[in-house]
């Protein structure tokens, strides 16, 4: 019984060296996420990756203002996927969503765009009533948008890591999962999170700040990466 | 007590706790499955788009409605502590009179709500006068 007790400080040593020698955890940068492409040099030089950015789209938001990839360049963004009438999942996702907006409320470095998966119901009216109901009066900050085109709607959604299908049995027709997609400012996703998830919400607000700071250093021209 | 039916005495004693229904919690299970997506888990509802169930008026003024309204669900506008929401409240005719006691009493008994609870007899009443 007492030889055991001599082993503790031993133990307790072992636990603490090891915590001193491991390297501390920077978070330096983001993954990034989707498919890459690697393309050989004409001059031979190391090859090039090309990663995947979010494809061209054309979305009307709830001012009736067109919202284009191009709105959002140099700047990063958080998207999600919902619609208005939504009795499942949306109003837990959009009020992940809106805890992470209440951190960046007026950092224009940062935006936020909710595309509806529901255009036939979610006319630019209805986007406008969610939208201030939900307490956001700056369209600028937070579109709420629509493609106009379910299919389109569905296929932009799986490329933002949002999954979506018709689904009789599902709370409003339709089932999708709640991703939060963090887009770089050039429109490469660099972070997918559970909008359901608490942990997973918390780690989107902790990288939000990474992902500026990256952005911030490109355009300042220190970045050589 | 003669010693022999000591052993059953103990038997009987292991068996009881199978004998009582794990429903103590079936209203906090039901209010997790079925509500706290869009009314939060605390109640607290979202904004001015789901209205809260916390300190909500509605609950005590429309407490014999209640049962039909989680049974047939909401597509009216309703007002809630003077804000007034248009969101659609999906049904929930799978729900038993005795789940939808149970889920009442939770929510009646929860964050501040503080009704007297209801017996499933009561329930059943008011869920007989749906329209």
């Amino acid at each position: 019984m007492f030889k055991r007790l001599f082993l503790l400080p031993a133990l307790a040593a072992t636990l603490l060296t090891t915590a001193c020698t491991e390297p501390p955890k920077t978070a330096a940068t983001l993954p990034i996420l989707g498919e890459r492409d690697v393309r050989p040099r004409a001059d031979g030089g190391p090859a090039d990756t090309i990663y995947q950015a979010v494809p061209t789209y054309q979305l009307v938001d709830q001012a009736g203002q067109p919202v284009t990839n191009q709105t959002f360049a140099g700047r990063a963004y958080v998207t999600d996927f919902f619609f208005a009438t939504c009795p499942g999942i949306c109003p837990k996702l959009q009020s992940a969503l809106l805890t992470v907006y209440k951190k960046f409320p007026t950092d224009p470095r940062i935006s936020f765009l909710s595309i509806t998966i529901d255009p036939e119901h979610d006319s630019t009216a209805v986007l406008k009533d969610y939208a201030e109901r939900l307490g956001i009066s700056d369209a600028a900050r937070w579109h709420f948008a629509s493609l106009g085109d379910r299919a389109k709607s569905f296929e932009l959604a799986n490329h933002l890591l949002t999954g979506v299908v018709p689904d009789s049995l599902a709370p409003g027709g339709l089932a999708h999962n709640g991703v939060l997609a963090l887009v770089d400012d050039q429109g490469r996703i660099r972070g997918a999170y559970d909008g359901l998830n608490a942990e997973q919400v918390a780690n989107l607000q902790r990288d939000i700040p990474i992902l500026l700071a990256e952005i911030d250093g490109r355009k300042k021209g220190v970045a050589k990466q | 007590m003669p010693r022999r039916s000591l052993p059953f005495a103990v038997l009987a004693l292991l068996a009881l706790p199978g004998c009582f229904s794990n429903n103590r919690h079936q209203g906090e299970r039901l209010y997790v499955q079925h509500c706290a997506s869009c009314h939060g888990d605390q109640g607290q509802g979202l904004e001015r788009l789901i209205p809260p169930l916390a300190g909500s008026d509605y609950l005590t003024d429309h407490r014999g409605e209640l049962p039909c309204l989680l049974r047939n669900g909401q597509n009216a506008v309703i007002v809630v502590n003077g804000i007034g929401y248009h969101n659609v409240m999906p049904s929930n005719k799978g729900l038993s009179p005795a789940q939808l006691t149970n889920l009442l009493n939770y929510i009646e008994s929860h964050w501040g709500n503080e009704a007297a609870p209801r017996t499933i007899h009561d329930v059943e009443k008011q869920l007989e006068g749906c329209r």
